[in-house]
């Protein structure tokens, strides 16, 4: 299938384009930008004029199939994905079947080779079903075609585990992704230990289990050297961890969910379960030290943290119901935000979406430099709309941001050459 | 970000879901969002039922009719014992579920034993809970009709509890702003400590301190409001009510406190201890007593005790906030 683009803003920061050009695609790869080869001849054209042309989003926390919920599918929630401009979904490992063995991985990578919306890439369990001593045959994973492994939120034995799956995955080439929680302290909290959960009642976290566990994993990375990417910083002290350990050139990277740029523990109030995620919502001061660190570029990736619940997992007391927000289709639209808000650039915004978690990942999207695979996704900019819960594609319906009004909205998505998702209506 | 996104905080706070249009109480939840008058109201109508309860005609028929269901899963005595008293007198007919037996610890099944519930044409559920924020859970899926008193959610409100309190307290002080009232103890986990100081501050009370080892207080706890003292010697001087919270039982070992010896040691309310309040200070306590844990057993039956006295008054407090948010239905 031959593609052109016509028209369109091309922004891709990593290939360094930022001009009105024509993208021409051609088997699944970026073949052209500005003219064509004078053979190429467009079986389809997308008119892309007054519209953002970006490389698609690369998503790091992606749940497919969360554990014990019904609705959601490989199927549901990579069409979710194309619908949002998300064109690489990186399936985390809490998950159902656990990405534990070659299978597991091989089913999943089918399934959404089946669905045909958007590009699958997954993590690999680092411990046998995500317990906590026995390491996962990381070396078949990789082979299986794992990006990275890790244990998601689930607890390590101890330091000498810990140290031993980061180094083996290491000698792997694998990153090990890792979630900085010390669980004892977390405890049975449920929301930030501040004012809201103190006059609330609610059980509290405090930043500590995060910090203390991020300074534990950044010792080993010091003695060991081996790659470590941290997931989903929530905190303000985790940040200024981060920069030091960069700055003294540890392998270090990490994360931030997006909706920690933009929500505080006020959004719980009224034990609004739609604002219950792990790890807490946390402070105005920790809120704008987390966008500082993504400008700053401390953070390279913005991420969904795609849980798509079923109703049931949110119908409980706010410290029964089950953490997480059905992201993936308001992870681009949130993010173009932070440029309507003028804290990022706008070509900041689209690295922090694409070149810079696709490096994470060691993949090579998240560009769309001659060669790169085609996925894009086309941007009508300045046009407000209101996101709307009914309208989700997700089959999880557990959103705070029912409601919010929006600049930037996805027009249409191609993955691999191919048109995947276009918006009604526009043609 | 919020000024372009002015649907940040919509949702409501908690007096939006307590009070209808009017202002009329409709579901008593926590005392967080209501306004003085509203507790006042509260006041003077328990007033009203508490001179009436001395005399001969003990029912009134308010709330005939009506079926309030005590909805209880997690255990309490004197809490379900006295609002259904209150229910009796005010003449409803009154079901009592345990529910702290019953399998009901998912979201799932606590909401279809509501269904169950509102089908048998209910008027009002009075419900205790162990998780902060099942009232206001229940109050959102429930049907439009029913009524919800929270009798305890969690660490989260105990209202009923803290306007008993507040009752007890104005029998002995007029003027609230004069007052000094200390609360000692596990304000941590306590749901009572929470509205206890959310009324006070409320009815505005001059000064509100906590006295506790920094285990058992919240994080933020200054921004509740209250002054926290390290120690009884410090925190008990010149006040004119001091409000004891039990230890629970759970917590007299391990790493919040050492152990009862040391607890009593430092935070004990001792006889001694009690000569530090002001000449007419009391001494509360919402019950149930650890005797020579957190209180001298000779404080407990002392001449300052008032802890039967609030015990008394929460019969006529309860018959107040259960007729208050029937009105709707009753006129």
């Amino acid at each position: 299938m031959r593609l052109a683009i016509r028209g369109g803003y091309v922004l891709d920061p990593a290939g360094g384009t930022d001009a009105v050009r024509d993208v021409f695609c051609g088997r699944g790869k970026i073949v052209g930008l500005g003219t064509a080869a004078e053979e190429f001849e467009a079986e389809q054209v997308v008119d892309a004029q007054g519209c953002l042309v970006m490389p698609g989003a690369v998503d790091l926390a992606v749940c497919l199939n969360p554990m014990g919920e019904q609705r959601a599918s490989v199927e549901s929630e990579t069409r979710a994905a194309v619908a949002g401009g998300v064109t690489t979904v990186c399936s985390v490992t809490e998950t159902q079947p656990i990405p534990d063995s070659p299978a597991a991985v091989r089913l999943l990578m089918e399934q959404a080779q089946q669905a045909g919306f958007a590009r699958l890439e997954t993590l690999g369990a680092a411990m046998h079903g995500l317990g906590d001593t026995q390491l996962a045959g990381l070396g078949a994973l990789r082979e299986a075609g794992c990006v990275g492994v890790s244990n998601g939120t689930r607890p390590y034995a101890n330091l000498l585990v810990l140290r031993r799956a980061m180094e083996y995955a290491a000698s792997q080439d694998l990153t090990l992704f890792y979630h900085p929680l010390d669980h004892a302290l977390a405890g049975q909290g449920c929301a930030h230990e501040g004012t809201f959960a103190a006059r609330l009642g609610l059980p509290g976290i405090l930043p500590a289990a995060e910090t203390a566990a991020l300074a534990q994993m950044t010792a080993l990375v010091q003695d060991t050297g081996a790659r470590v990417h941290f997931c989903r910083l929530s905190c303000a002290q985790a940040v200024d961890m981060l920069e030091i350990g960069r700055q003294a050139g540890l392998p270090v990277t990490a994360d931030v969910a997006v909706h920690q740029l933009f929500l505080t523990e006020e959004a719980v109030e009224g034990f609004e379960v739609n604002a219950l995620v792990s790890p807490p919502l946390r402070t105005e001061h920790d809120r704008q030290r987390l966008r500082e660190g993504v400008r700053d570029g401390v953070i390279q990736a913005i991420c969904s943290d795609h849980q798509p619940l079923d109703p049931d997992s949110k119908m409980a007391p706010f410290p029964e119901a089950r953490p997480g927000i059905s992201g993936i289709e308001t992870l681009l639209p949130l993010t173009m935000e932070l440029v309507t808000g003028d804290i990022l650039t706008r070509a900041a915004a689209v690295e922090r979406l694409t070149a810079g978690p696709a490096e994470i990942l060691g993949r090579e999207t998240g560009t769309l430099a001659v060669g790169a695979p085609a996925d894009l996704c086309v941007v009508r900019l300045d046009d407000p709309w209101t996101f709307d819960v009914e309208a989700m594609l997700s089959a999880g319906r557990n959103t705070p941001f029912d409601g919010w009004q929006f600049h930037d909205r996805v027009q249409a998505t191609i993955c691999g050459g191919r048109i995947v998702y276009e918006r009604e209506g526009e043609a | 970000m919020s000024s372009t996104q002015p649907t940040l905080f919509r949702l409501p706070p908690a007096a939006q879901y307590q009070l209808d249009e009017e202002g009329r109480l409709r579901h008593f939840l926590t005392i967080e969002g209501l306004p003085a008058e509203l507790l006042e109201e509260i006041l003077s109508t328990a007033q009203s039922f508490h001179t009436a309860s001395d005399q001969a005609a003990r029912k009134v028929p308010l709330l005939r009719g009506k079926t309030i269901v005590n909805l209880f899963f997690e255990a309490s005595t004197r809490t379900r014992t006295t609002f259904e008293l209150a229910a009796k007198r005010l003449s409803a007919d009154v079901l009592n579920l345990d529910m702290a037996t019953a399998a009901t610890t998912k979201g799932e099944s606590l909401l279809d034993t509501l269904r169950n519930l509102e089908a048998m044409h209910c008027d009002m559920f009075v419900v205790r809970h162990h998780q902060s924020g099942a009232a206001h859970f229940i109050v959102r899926h429930v049907a439009e009709h029913i009524s919800v008193i929270n009798a305890g959610d969690g660490r989260h409100a105990h209202p009923t509890q803290a306007m008993l309190d507040m009752f007890t307290l104005r029998q002995h002080f007029s003027d609230f702003g004069a007052i000094t009232v200390v609360i000692v103890g596990d304000i941590l986990h306590s749901r009572v400590a929470r509205s206890e100081i959310q009324a006070l501050r409320t009815l505005g009370v001059g000064e509100i301190r906590v006295i506790a080892p920094r285990t058992l207080l919240p994080r933020e706890a200054t921004s509740l409001g209250v002054i926290p003292f390290k120690s009884m010697e410090e925190g008990l001087v010149g006040a004119q009510a001091v409000i004891m919270l039990r230890l629970q039982k759970e917590r007299m070992h391990g790493s919040f406190v050492p152990g009862e010896a040391e607890y009593y040691q430092l935070y004990g309310l001792t006889r001694a201890r009690v000569e530090l309040l002001a000449e007419d200070g009391i001494v509360m306590h919402p019950g149930p007593v650890n005797r020579g844990v957190e209180i001298e057993s000779a404080v407990v039956d002392g001449p300052r005790s008032v802890i039967l006295k609030q015990v008394r008054n929460g019969i006529a407090v309860r018959m107040a906030i259960l007729s208050m948010a029937m009105r709707r239905h009753a006129w």
